[in-house]
Formats: structure tokens, C-alpha cells, sequence
């Protein structure tokens, strides 16, 4: 997903916001439509939510930044998330966010060079009793391993 | 249509699915049995169902809680018992069907339970008596795994929406009195009598008012909502109608983890399904009772998950929790009077209606009455989601359902209540799993998390996972949690990587003590839980860090030296081959590993655990 152009915005955001009174209230689930259509929120996409429910658009960022689900920057095309939570750390999660950050070269949070990727780690997908998880394109893999989750994405390459 | 006419045929269909005159394939298609691949299971099943049996069909079900044995097909034909089979990958399903259909011998190797009330002659256990279920009272999970989570007619079939009937027909206080004499405990994690929750909120003058079902289930290590709502999704929405009855609310939100994507999908359906069925709405089933709900999706904060927060985020705030008093229940949504509950409390709701308040309390202890639903994960030899009485032995848990800990190694903790919780040690096995016993002993009930550790998991790093966590998850509003959240972990970073004075931790202690007591929210006032149960029943392993420098457990990397015994290697060259760095050179006649170069060594523990032997140790 690269950076959306501002016509691109326009033209993709109408038909959402017509879907939501202008009220405070529908800001999340708004910004939630906005994202699953362009893929993160980029600026002119927040002063145009700003506008529509009639909020400063500082709002907007700071509930945009405040809630982790949201990304202001275009992200890779997999989405590959570590699970950390606690059944997952005590099976070694660790080590396989470890095999992943070396495979795709870039820290959690980050996306690489040619956007394939992004990698993050999440506290917990709620599949603990195959842990450890990994989950790629909102898909979970349970019982991974660093080789095995190394070669999930070398499939994905 | 009139319910009478939907009740007969939900009937029908439920007993044409209990009973099938056809072959019928049922697969667990919840998250987990999904992340086990139990998609490609069900296209297998298809493929042959499609080619082989003309009449036959492939259903999913919820997750009945064998998560450990995940993929789990059940098969049901005319004239034999239906089976459970276990472990199931795609290549063994013709077979499996094959055999099945034309009434062959079952394969034991996968058999798992006979889901009937006899055992099969050649030794699968009922489903009942299987060694997992034993000890489980289901009355939540009643129907998880058993029916179509998608399909409203099977929840109608097993006596659904009875309850919500019955409720209507009953004056509202009627109705708080009825769970309020259940004795029914909020299953969030505080406990809060759920009866006396409602009756706060119904007695509050005020014309509109609101109903919320807390779904926001963000406790690393627990999934029990997420199953109920994935498995069973209309005992959630049924809860909630009578929830909202009771107090007088016209309006209702779930507020469930967009982490969670098939249980907002299958609730939403639920929703729907129910509205069209009358059974929510406009005018429910004529008693001139109306319910409007709404799903709202969070966003992503643990924080949320408290009552204010998760007020806040519905009203597109930031997720911030606010002083309390007031309560909700005086104002909340929108400044209105606003109960909320959580999944499995609105769960356990239509079965205290429909059974009666005796027939809940009977179960459980006295100030703990009913059962609770645990989502078993860790070192454990059956992991998944089980349901027991309260007030059984925790050793119970870990050793008869979940069957103790594999590969022959000793158990350390049991932690409960994730990041609100503590670590209970395995000399406290016969402690009753209670609100009162779990707290008196440091940790709380919370949501239903437990996560049993062995004797490879160290204690300080697990107090320094659950900080890092609630480190991240502060919101910042209140500073006590905002810092002390974030010294309490730098000096277990410190601890950890063995850097830390003698003296650290009494300030630890101090910290912990502060932030708990000061802190705005239960967020900030549980997180020092996790550092505070540690130092309680596992200080000695703190000392070794701090005054051997040395991890037992051989976990925090800076602390750790692994080595073989050369007196129990049986010299295979497994670790040789394993390490990752060639920190273990062969000998110059290449038979044995030399020992491990400590300089080039990782502490990656890939030697430790490749060892068939357990002939590297930790040193």
C-alpha cells in the first residue's frame, strides 16, 4: 500500500462518512472504515473525519495515536503479528519474534524498504493453547517455531 | 414469524443435527482449532463428503474446549455413536470418513471421546468421562462445540430464548432478585455481586439508560470469552436482553476486540438472526419490551477494559479512565445510568433464569457460588478452555483436567488473572480456587486466564513480562501508574540483565506498594500484583539473580551459562548440529561436541532443548 493521494481520498472516504451521523461517537468506528479502506490513516483522511464529525482534528490524532489498531503510516502488504502474550512467552515467543526481526531485517512496528512486510508484536490473539502464535494476514498459526515461522514468510516472499 | 412456529422448527432442526438420518461431519472452527488447521481439515472433509456421500454434510461447530488435541472433527451417522476424533490432519480424513460411513472399526489412534453417555466397547471414554471433562460443570460452555454457532435454530432447539421468555413474563425487580439470590459474581475479574449490580442501576431515576457487555477480553493469556462468544454468541445476546430488561434499558453495546474478527462476525449474525426471529428489537415477543444493540469494536488498549475507559472509548474519546464515584451505574454512557457486565457473567444469565436461583447456588462454594470458566495454557500437558465449580482444588485443575505437566518436569507456578494477577506457587496446589482464596493469597480470579509455568520459567522474568506489558498499556493519565509502572520495570530490566544493587529490591517493594495504592484506576492498581506474588513466594530466585548473578531457570540471557555434562552425553552431535551460532565446536575426531564456547554462545537455549538426554545444563 503506498501513500494515498488526496483526489484518492476524496473519492474513497464519501461513500464511508455518509454511513455515519456527525457525532463524536461514530470518530472509531469511522476511523476503523477509513483504515480497512486505505490501509492506514493518512492526514487529509483525519482533517476530512475531523470535518465530518465536527471535532479539532488534534482530536482525531490523538485518539488516532492513542489506540494501537491504528497506523498513520501505509503498511506492508502482510500484516505479521507475533503473539507475546504470556502462554506464548512462556513457550518462547521471544525467540521466534527474534527468527522474524532477523528474516525481515526491521524491528516491530516497522514495515521494510519495499512495504512486503510489516512485523508487530501483539500482547496476546487469544489462541494460548497453541502457543506459540503467529498471525499472518489476520490468519493464526499455532505451534510455531522460529523455522517454521521463518519459512511461513518465505512462502509469503 | 410467531415463536411458537420458530420453536417447532428449531426442534426439528436441532434433533435432524443431534440425530441425523445422513452422514454429518462437525468441525471446531474456532481461532484455535483454525490456528491448528482445521480450515484445510474441512476441505478435505468436504472434497470427500462431496465425491462419496451424495446426502452427507460438513458443518463447523464452536470450540468444545480440546484445544490441545486441536484439529477436532466429530462424526455422526444413522444407527452408531457419534465419535470425536483428535489430532486430525487433512491426509487422514478420507480414511477417517471412509471407515466411519460404512461402519468400520474407528481408528483409536485418534479417537478421542464417544459423545454419547456409553464408552465404546473398545475403550474411547464418553464424552463426559474423558479425562479433561471429568471434573468440568459446564453451564457456560453448555453449548459451545455442540451446536452451529451460526445458526439461531440450534440455540432455540436446546431451550434458548426460554429464558428471555420466561424473564418478560416476570416483573423486572422480579428478575435482579432472582440473580441477585443466584449469588452470581462478576466474571470480569472483580467479583462484584452481579444481582446488587443491576439493582444499582435499575433503581436509578432516569429515562433512558443503557446496557453494555464488556468483551474487551485484552488479559494476555486468556480466551475464554472469545470462545464463548465464537462457540455459543446467542447466550451472550440472550444475557444481555435480559440484562437490560431488568435494569430498563432500551439500548445496548458490545464492546468486543477488533483482535477477535470471528467473534464480531459471528455475533453480529447472532444480532441479526435474533432481530429477525423478533427476539430483540422492536416489541420483543409482544411484551412491549424493545432493545436496540449495537456493536462497537475496540480499537486496541488493555485499558479499556475498565468500566470508565471503555465509556470513554464508546463516546470516541481516548481510552482514559475517570474517578469513581460517580458510578456508572449513576452516570454513565452519555451521563446516563449504564450497567455493564462481562461475557461470561450475561452467560451464565439465562441458565440462573431458567434453572432458578438454588439450582446456580447449589453449585460452588457459598460466597463463590456457580462455576468459572479457565482458559488452561502454558507447560500443560491439555491445554484449552475448561469449566469447573469454584472452590476446586487448584491442583485439581492442573493435574486431573488439565493433566499435569509433560515431558516429566516439575511444576513452578500457576499464574492467574494475567497482568492483574500473581503467581501462585506449586506448593499452594491445594488451595480452593475461590474470589476470597486467590486474592488472600495474592493474586485475584481475574477474567479466567491461567498459565501454568515449570521449573524452565523464571519468576523475575515473568514479573518483568507483566510489567512490560502494563508499562505499554498505561494510558498516562494518573502518574503513580504512568511512573511507577515504568521504574518497576526498568529495575527488573535491571535485575535481569544483572545490573542491580543489592538494594533494588526494597525499592521494588516500595515502588510496588505506591503504585498500587495510589493509583486511579485498577489497572494501575493491580499491575505491582505480578512483581508483589514473586517476591512473596520466589525472593530466593531475586537473590540468586542479584547476588550470584545467576538465573536457575536459565531465561535472562546476561545470567545464564549453559554446559554439557560429558558424563550423560551420549554423544549424537544433536546441539552441534542445532546451534544456530557454532558455539559448540565437535571434537578433532568429530564423534562428540567439545563443550560450548561461552564467548559465541547466545543463551538461545536451541542446545538445551534439542538435547535428548537433558545433558546440558544450566550452570
Amino acid at each position: 500500500m503506498s501513500h494515498a493521494t488526496d483526489e484518492q481520498v476524496d473519492r474513497e472516504l464519501d461513500p464511508i462518512l455518509q454511513n455515519y451521523p456527525p457525532r463524536r461517537e461514530s470518530m472509531i468506528p469511522l476511523l476503523q472504515d477509513v483504515q480497512e479502506q486505505l490501509g492506514y490513516l493518512p492526514r487529509e483522511a483525519m482533517q476530512r473525519v475531523a470535518e465530518h464529525v465536527n471535532v479539532p482534528v488534534s482530536d482525531i490524532y490523538g485518539v488516532a495515536t492513542f489506540y494501537t489498531q491504528f497506523h498513520l503510516q501505509p503498511q506492508g502488504q502482510h500484516r505479521v503479528h507475533v503473539c507475546q502474550g504470556t502462554a506464548c512467552h512462556v513457550r518462547g515467543g521471544d525467540r521466534i519474534l527474534d527468527a522474524v526481526t532477523d528474516k525481515l531485517d526491521i524491528e516491530p512496528g516497522e514495515t521494510t524498504p519495499d512495504r512486503q512486510f510489516t512485523l508487530q508484536r501483539v500482547a496476546c490473539v487469544g489462541s494460548c493453547a497453541l502457543a506459540p502464535v503467529v498471525m499472518v494476514d489476520g490468519e493464526a498459526h499455532g505451534r510455531m517455531t522460529p523455522q517454521k515461522t521463518v519459512s511461513l514468510l518465505e512462502q509469503l516472499e | 414469524m410467531k415463536l411458537s412456529r420458530l420453536k417447532e422448527r428449531a426442534a426439528r432442526r436441532w434433533e435432524d443435527f443431534e440425530h441425523p438420518d445422513h452422514p454429518l461431519v462437525l468441525l471446531g472452527s474456532g481461532t484455535c482449532g483454525r490456528a491448528a488447521g482445521a480450515r484445510t481439515v474441512e476441505d478435505a472433509a468436504r472434497e470427500y463428503v462431496e465425491q462419496h456421500e451424495p446426502d452427507g454434510q460438513v458443518r463447523q461447530v464452536g470450540c468444545l474446549g480440546l484445544c490441545y488435541a486441536e484439529p477436532l472433527m466429530e462424526l455422526r451417522a444413522p444407527d452408531r455413536p457419534p465419535l470425536l476424533y483428535g489430532g486430525v490432519e487433512p491426509e487422514a480424513v478420507p480414511g477417517l470418513l471412509k471407515e466411519f460411513f460404512s461402519g468400520g472399526e474407528p481408528d483409536l489412534d485418534r479417537a478421542v471421546a464417544v459423545m454419547d453417555d456409553e464408552p465404546d466397547p473398545a475403550g474411547i471414554p464418553a464424552f463426559a468421562d474423558h479425562p479433561m471433562l471429568r471434573d468440568q460443570d459446564r453451564v457456560v460452555l453448555r453449548n459451545c462445540g455442540c451446536i452451529d454457532p451460526e445458526d439461531i435454530h440450534h440455540y432455540i432447539g436446546r431451550g434458548g430464548y426460554d429464558a428471555l421468555q420466561q424473564a418478560l413474563q416476570m416483573h423486572p425487580a422480579d428478575v435482579v432478585d432472582m440473580v441477585r439470590d443466584s449469588g452470581l459474581r462478576g466474571r470480569g475479574g472483580a467479583g462484584f455481586p452481579t444481582g446488587v449490580k443491576w439493582g444499582f442501576a435499575r433503581e436509578e431515576p432516569g429515562e433512558k439508560k443503557y446496557m453494555i457487555c464488556n468483551a474487551d477480553e485484552g488479559d494476555p493469556g486468556a480466551f475464554m470469552d472469545r470462545s464463548v462468544i465464537e462457540g455459543d454468541p446467542h447466550s451472550v445476546v440472550e444475557g444481555m436482553a435480559i440484562a437490560a430488561y431488568a435494569i430498563g434499558a432500551d439500548e445496548g453495546y458490545f464492546y468486543i476486540r477488533a483482535e477477535y474478527p470471528l467473534a464480531v462476525s459471528r455475533l453480529r449474525k447472532a444480532i441479526e438472526d435474533a432481530a429477525e426471529a423478533g427476539l430483540v428489537g422492536e416489541d420483543i415477543m409482544g411484551s412491549g419490551f424493545s432493545l436496540d444493540l449495537h456493536i462497537k469494536e475496540g480499537a486496541g488498549a488493555f485499558v479499556c477494559g475498565e468500566e470508565t475507559a471503555l465509556l470513554a472509548s464508546i463516546e470516541g474519546h481516548r481510552g482514559h479512565p475517570r474517578p469513581r464515584p460517580p458510578f456508572p451505574a449513576q452516570e454513565g454512557l452519555h451521563d446516563c445510568p449504564t450497567n455493564i457486565n462481562n461475557v461470561e457473567t450475561l452467560a451464565n444469565v439465562p441458565a440462573i433464569v431458567r434453572n432458578g436461583p438454588d439450582w446456580f447456588s447449589a453449585r460452588g462454594t457459598e460466597d463463590s457460588p456457580g462455576t468459572k470458566t479457565f482458559a488452561l495454557a502454558g507447560t500443560i500437558e491439555r491445554t484449552g478452555l475448561v469449566e469447573v465449580p469454584l472452590g476446586i482444588r487448584l491442583g485439581d485443575v492442573v493435574n486431573e483436567v488439565g493433566g499435569g505437566i509433560p515431558g516429566g518436569r516439575e511444576l513452578k507456578a500457576v499464574q492467574t488473572g494475567g497482568p492483574s494477577g500473581g503467581t501462585i506457587p506449586a506448593e499452594k496446589l491445594d488451595l480452593p480456587v475461590d474470589y476470597e482464596n486467590l486474592t488472600r493469597a495474592g493474586s485475584i480470579m481475574g477474567s479466567g486466564g491461567m498459565v501454568v509455568m515449570d521449573e524452565d520459567t523464571c519468576m523475575v522474568d515473568i514479573a518483568r513480562y507483566f510489567l512490560d506489558f502494563t508499562c505499554e498499556e498505561s494510558c498516562g493519565k494518573c502518574t503513580p501508574c504512568r511512573l511507577g509502572t515504568r521504574q518497576m520495570l526498568d529495575i527488573l530490566d535491571d535485575i535481569c540483565s544483572g545490573e542491580a544493587s543489592d538494594d533494588q529490591l526494597e525499592l521494588l517493594e516500595e515502588v510496588a506498594n505506591t503504585v498500587g495504592e495510589s493509583s486511579l484506576c485498577g489497572l494501575g492498581q493491580t499491575a505491582p500484583n505480578p512483581v508483589l506474588t514473586t517476591l512473596r513466594y520466589f525472593r530466593g530466585e531475586y537473590e540468586q539473580h542479584l547476588q550470584d548473578r545467576r538465573c536457575p531457570a536459565g531465561i535472562c540471557r546476561a545470567l545464564t551459562r549453559f554446559e554439557i555434562d560429558h558424563g550423560e552425553c551420549i554423544e549424537c552431535m544433536k546441539c552441534v548440529e542445532a546451534c544456530p551460532v557454532d558455539a559448540i565446536p565437535a571434537s578433532e575426531d568429530g564423534e562428540r561436541p567439545e563443550g560450548i564456547d561461552q564467548e559465541t554462545c547466545t543463551r538461545c537455549r536451541i542446545c538445551y532443548e534439542t538435547c535428548p538426554v537433558d545433558a546440558i545444563h544450566v550452570a
